[in-house]
């Protein structure tokens, strides 16, 4: 079972990392969502992997699994949950006063007054 | 036990959905509310420096259950300085973004600046490493509110890069959060510094990758070299009080790195030796070598500001990378200046933006300012204090700095780099003032080109804004002595966390039965009962995270 949890962290991080190094928003927010995938379930298996086994102490059980990063993955699902809309939301934003998904500046008009530098700092954009 | 020390959390908190349920389409009412917000919030933070300020280390435990099973708030003195710090920083921010308008210029500033500051303090103040992290989103999800505000196509490209990038932060600090969790079994700092110190070193692989990937989630929030990408154009399109705001924020990730290191992995902790001479120190020079040559390479104002806030990051690390007493302090100090000096710069840059026409703030010609020998006075001595020159802050910090490398390895290269560092950023600084203030009396005698549309000048209230910052510059200067003291004090109680480990973890706080069956019982209704008698916010920002969420 580790195996297969470590296999399926692996898988989902390296799938994200590699969506997120597209240049559009969309296969951006996708990987972002595999990543925090990932990580749930990495936070889940923090607490050592145990099947059947019930989380809370109680009197007469020897063999129990613990309850906090179970709590912790609930907080962050729902905070990735959050940002993934606010992200969602900036990146329709984006696109609709652009005219296009790219996440980094495709117009890069160097020296006219509101043209925007941001190749200046080797990658900003 | 008292409740001032969660009030920092509390009140904005409150003020925010008061701001957002109550006072939407009252600008008025928004304002004044807010102001009296963030001055009271300068009251409370006033109070607790002063109560930290004897070297006493207060905690409040959230819903009173003890330290590693409950969170807990501590105010020590670093806590309780960085927050004054922000509090300092957030009214004349607000009273600049008041007096210039920003605030009028898209909806639910006021509310998103008050979240913003909740989560800053909430950063500054916790106890407990998840929820640092917690805080974290809290004081992202307000500033990606924030840094949107009134929108504009490149502010919200730019916006979308912050908000990307950021999240993959959020997602690598988890990342190390569970592998603290996995190796130590706790997340409280004071209980993981105890069991860290415990843990075998041949048998640490664990404990170091958490401590690199903590390290470098920190170096995103500070915008170290190869983590500093998102810096520059979110803080150059950001709103000019946002990005005010935002100089705060990356001395949180500083602040995370000194608080983590000194009482999670001290520096004489065998398993995370070489982290900071082999790694930090030349990671933060080759910041601030960029930082500065940003500030020289950079074409419009705004981005030019904006690196040498890197440099500036660049020249703290250094400090706090020698990781001495002296270093520390030194850090401090040039934190609380280079705070309040970017705040100024972006102020001033918004100034320079609104009354330079078409010209804006690139370095094009343009005809004169209005005002501006006022504009370029203010200028003139945000440079110096940016730059570091005599007699500003700057230079003190800077020498603070320089006097505290020389017990380091590399001091050679700490002085080269910051003293050349310096030189580039004079240069750079020099010819931006020389371009937008001297040139343009040039072009006006030589032609052209009256008037653009009249630029809506800055009232008097943003002047007194900058001001401010300004005045409280020269009062860091001016009271050099004392601050340096007190921050000596501070460092030298972050060198001795025993205290601090004491206090978390030995305070009492509620009993929890050891017979399980009946304790059960009891502890929902303690639970739900607390929550009536705590203010709803408290525990919408410290454990139900989802209502925080969904209040932003």
């Amino acid at each position: 079972m580790e195996l297969l949890v470590a296999t399926a962290i692996g898988a989902l991080t390296a799938a994200g990392i590699y969506m997120i190094l597209r240049l559009r928003t969309f296969p951006v927010i996708i990987g972002m969502s595999l990543v925090s995938y990932a990580v749930n379930v990495f936070l889940f298996a923090s607490g050592r992997l145990a099947v059947n086994a019930p989380p809370v102490l109680t009197d007469g059980v020897e063999v129990y699994i613990d309850p906090l990063p179970q709590a912790l993955a609930l907080t962050a699902i729902v905070i990735s949950f959050g940002m993934t809309a606010v992200a969602v939301m900036l990146a329709v934003g984006s696109y609709l006063s652009a005219d296009d998904d790219l996440v980094n500046d495709p117009d890069v008009t160097d020296g006219s007054p509101d043209g925007d530098l941001s190749r200046n700092g080797g990658g900003a954009s | 036990m008292t409740h001032w020390l969660v009030l920092p959390i509390v009140l904005p908190a409150m003020l925010a959905a008061i701001l957002v349920l109550a006072a939407r389409y009252h600008l008025v009412i928004q304002r004044v509310v807010s102001v009296a917000g963030t001055v009271a919030l300068l009251g409370l933070a006033v109070g607790l420096f002063w109560q930290a300020s004897d070297g006493t280390i207060s905690l409040y435990q959230l819903g009173n259950w003890p330290a590693p099973f409950g969170i807990v708030l501590v105010a020590d003195r670093l806590s309780t300085l960085m927050v004054l710090i922000t509090c300092v920083l957030a009214p004349l921010v607000l009273l600049y973004a008041i007096g210039s308008g920003w605030d009028s210029r898209g909806r639910h500033f006021h509310p998103l600046f008050q979240f913003q500051l909740m989560g800053i303090l909430g950063a500054f103040l916790t106890g407990d490493a998840f929820n640092l992290f917690v805080f974290f989103e809290v004081l992202l999800i307000a500033s990606y509110g924030l840094m949107i505000h009134s929108g504009g196509q490149k502010r919200l490209r730019a916006g979308t890069q912050y908000v990307l990038y950021n999240l993959l932060g959020s997602t690598l600090f988890l990342f190390a959060l569970g592998t603290l969790y996995a190796e130590t079994g706790t997340l409280n700092m004071a209980d993981l510094a105890v069991r860290i110190s415990n843990l075998d070193a041949g048998n640490s692989a664990g404990i170091r990758v958490a401590a690199v990937l903590l390290l470098m989630v920190f170096a995103v929030k500070a915008a170290i070299l190869p983590l500093h990408f998102w810096l520059p154009a979110s803080y150059a399109e950001a709103p000019a009080p946002v990005a005010a705001l935002f100089a705060i924020m990356t001395k949180v990730g500083a602040y995370c790195i000194i608080r983590m290191y000194t009482l999670v992995f001290p520096p004489d902790l065998e398993l995370t030796q070489g982290l900071f001479d082999v790694w930090l120190m030349p990671a933060a020079l080759l910041t601030l070598m960029l930082g500065m040559l940003g500030v020289l390479g950079a074409k419009r104002v705004d981005r030019m500001v904006a690196f040498s806030v890197i440099g500036s990051m660049g020249m703290l690390l250094a400090s706090v990378a020698v990781f001495t007493q002296a270093g520390i302090s030194a850090a401090l100090y040039y934190a609380i200046h280079s705070t309040f000096a970017a705040a100024a710069l972006f102020l001033l840059v918004d100034v320079i933006r609104a009354r330079r026409g078409a010209a804006s703030v690139s370095f094009a010609d343009a005809p004169p300012m209005q005002g501006g020998a006022l504009v370029a006075g203010l200028f003139f001595v945000a440079a110096i204090a940016m730059t570091g020159l005599p007699p500003l802050s700057g230079f003190v910090g800077k020498l603070l700095i320089l006097d505290a490398a020389r017990s380091s390895d590399l001091m050679w290269w700490v002085w080269g780099a910051i003293l050349v560092g310096s030189l580039i950023a004079v240069v750079g600084f020099s010819r931006a003032g020389s371009v937008v203030f001297w040139k343009a009396h040039q072009a006006r005698d030589q032609d052209i080109a009256p008037e653009t549309p009249e630029p809506e000048p800055s009232t008097a209230l943003a002047m007194v804004s900058i001001g401010g910052l300004l005045a409280v510059l020269i009062a860091l200067t001016v009271a050099a002595g004392p601050v340096t003291r007190v921050l000596s004090a501070t460092s030298a109680q972050l060198f001795n966390p025993a205290p601090y480990i004491d206090v978390v973890l030995t305070t009492p706080g509620k009993k929890i039965k050891s017979d399980y069956d009946a304790a059960n019982q009891p502890k929902e209704t303690a639970a739900t009962g607390q929550g009536a008698t705590e203010s709803h916010d408290s525990k919408a920002g410290d454990d139900a995270h989802g209502s925080t969420v969904k209040d932003n």
